[in-house]
């Protein structure tokens, strides 16, 4: 009783900060919250007239269609071999950048590292602009050059899907690797120089010191981004895969992921249930995913974890 | 000692790095470029890096003789201060709170937060609830509310940040002195969390100049509401909307006039232009940022 008195008495004296954390409380209730009860939508017939709760219910109906398609296992098999590819083409770059960077003496390394990580606060529409112009099939800078080096025949880019897993994969390179390599370059200058000292004396050589020293240290990091990223396997870019090949018909059995599929049922073809069921299938598979890479980061770092 | 091999690193490394930073920055000086060409320049030869007829109408046009594009520009300058202002009073409010010591009910607020990261609706209830409840559809707000104005990993950020860097004596000592919650908060804790509320500040603020999704999912009537991105989004697929939104007082003469490729380029040059003046002021706080929210993020 005298416990319950006293917490009460603690409410009342923090009204004011309870005052200052509704604003924001507020907004993740409309913004996250609120949305919630609309995952039913997966297993409803929506109509638009009788809204999502008038809507008759559809059991499973919309996933065995959805899963009878050959749409689910491309946006799967898409969203997860491109984040598998991004993972480890963008890790191992962005950890010879760091180390590269480390290891220079002059200034100038400051300004290589501002300029690479401009890309990255570029919008995904001004991209899509910057691909254009290099891939598009009549002007674009790629088939003029080899038109006028090599006399070659131009390229239809936007209509040929087996270059574009190459292409994303560049692009999300170009735009990423500037972004992660600084998270390994803070570690690596927290390193204890007094290790490279003696392997100096001992007369390692640069590449030694890397396989040998530089990288057993930074593998702690490499592995907790590695699984951060993992968690989020089921969650693609969706400004890549949607602006930069513009949207082309022709290049969806490579460019379509769980998240463009969703976007696309619901904006262009209408079939909003369908984009429902996909939308739910994603939302849950991905929290399991989270979950999952979590529990494995607290093992092995417990600070690291997200809880 | 091996000076030969450290001699050859920093070479190789050099080399390396100025691939790097011309890979980086060549696709963008190819659109400046390409805005600068003749229209008819530009559709013969194709885009190059050394424009063979240079020009400049195309900005000439974007500044003269059409208000889409500057009505785009303004919203979306008044979207990102609006939008980042609001975005980090309620965002250091909260984190303040969550700050607290002995804040009954802390825990449940805290997992209230922190829950939104792990799990959401998705694209369809948010669009549903945005549209058929809040009736956010083809209205300013529809660009500034939808996700981007708060959230979670940022008020965690700030909350951390205030948990270690604003000493409980500070903040007992200004107690003491007669200051309420709120003067505290204002007067003690956010001067000293500075740092970190640049940094939100940052990320936030080029959120929203960057973003095309809210334009793109819910204003599909009012296109005058558009962002620069938005435009930009639209004209990639035909240059008419340029034209059809075009309120010209000379309408003729001003679309036959119009340099229609070269002004794609132009308006994607105007639309990195704010991010590119303000980039060298911002550098050393955004990748502060970064590291800081790296390990997490």
């Amino acid at each position: 009783m005298k416990k319950k008195n006293k917490t009460l008495r603690m409410m009342i004296r923090n009204i004011p900060i309870y005052v200052m954390a509704l604003p924001g409380l507020i907004y993740l209730f409309i913004n996250n919250y609120m949305p919630l009860p609309g995952l039913v939508l997966a297993f409803k017939n929506y109509n638009a007239r009788k809204g999502i709760w008038g809507s008759p219910w559809a059991g499973l109906s919309n996933f065995t269609y959805l899963f009878a398609t050959s749409d689910a296992y491309v946006i799967t098999r898409n969203t997860i071999l491109y984040n598998l590819a991004f993972i480890v083409i963008n890790t191992v770059l962005s950890i010879a950048v760091a180390i590269i960077l480390s290891e220079l003496k002059n200034k100038i390394k400051n300004f290589y590292q501002s300029v690479i990580l401009l890309p990255h606060l570029i919008s995904a529409v001004i991209i899509s602009y910057i691909v254009f112009a290099f891939l598009s099939t009549e002007s674009g800078f790629i088939n003029n050059t080899m038109r006028r080096l090599f006399n070659a025949e131009p390229i239809a880019w936007y209509a040929e899907k087996k270059y574009w897993p190459f292409i994303l994969v560049f692009v999300s390179a170009w735009k990423s690797v500037g972004y992660q390599c600084i998270i390994y370059l803070a570690t690596l200058l927290g390193f204890d120089r007094s290790y490279y000292e003696a392997a100096d004396l001992d007369g390692a050589t640069v590449w030694q010191q890397i396989r040998l020293i530089t990288l057993p240290l930074l593998r702690p990091t490499i592995i907790m981004l590695t699984m951060m990223a993992v968690g989020r396997i089921f969650y693609s870019d969706f400004g890549l895969f949607y602006q930069v090949p513009q949207n082309s018909g022709a290049l969806f059995p490579v460019t379509n992921t769980i998240d463009t599929y969703v976007y696309r049922g619901l904006l262009e073809a209408g079939n909003i249930s369908m984009s429902a069921a996909a939308g739910f299938y994603q939302s849950i598979v991905g929290f399991i995913l989270v979950l999952g890479a979590n529990l494995l980061v607290r093992k092995f770092d417990r600070d690291s974890a997200l809880f | 000692m091996n000076t030969n091999d450290k001699k050859a690193f920093q070479i190789i490394g050099h080399i390396v790095m100025i691939i790097l930073t011309l890979l980086a920055m060549l696709p963008l000086i190819l659109i400046l470029m390409a805005s600068l060409t003749d229209d008819t320049a530009l559709i013969q030869d194709g885009y190059r890096f050394v424009p063979r007829v240079f020009s400049t109408a195309a900005y000439e046009y974007i500044f003269s003789s059409s208000d889409t594009v500057l009505r785009a520009y303004g919203i979306s300058i008044v979207l990102t201060i609006c939008g980042t202002m609001i975005s980090v009073v309620i965002t250091t409010m909260l984190a303040y709170a969550l700050a607290k010591k002995n804040l009954p009910g802390k825990g449940l607020l805290n997992f209230l937060v922190f829950f939104t990261m792990l799990f959401n609706g998705g694209l369809v209830p948010t669009y549903m609830n945005y549209t058929n409840v809040f009736g956010l559809k083809n209205t300013f707000w529809a660009l500034m509310i939808p996700n981007l104005l708060m959230n979670a990993f940022n008020v965690m950020m700030v909350k951390s940040y205030f948990a270690s860097s604003v000493p409980d004596e500070i903040v007992e000592a200004a107690f003491i002195d007669g200051a309420t919650e709120f003067q505290t908060f204002y007067r003690i804790c956010l001067p000293l969390a500075k740092p970190i509320i640049a940094t939100i500040a940052l990320f936030v603020g080029i959120a929203y100049w960057n973003d095309w999704n809210n334009g793109y999912i819910y204003l599909t009537k009012r296109t005058d509401l558009f962002s620069i991105q938005n435009l930009l989004n639209r004209m990639i697929k035909n240059i008419q909307a340029l034209q059809q939104n075009a309120n010209v007082v000379n309408t003729d003469s001003a679309i036959a006039s119009m340099p229609a490729v070269s002004i794609r380029m132009a308006i994607a040059v105007v639309g990195i232009l704010p991010v590119i003046i303000i980039y060298p002021f911002i550098q050393k706080n955004f990748v502060k940022g970064i590291t800081l929210g790296g390990v997490k993020g």
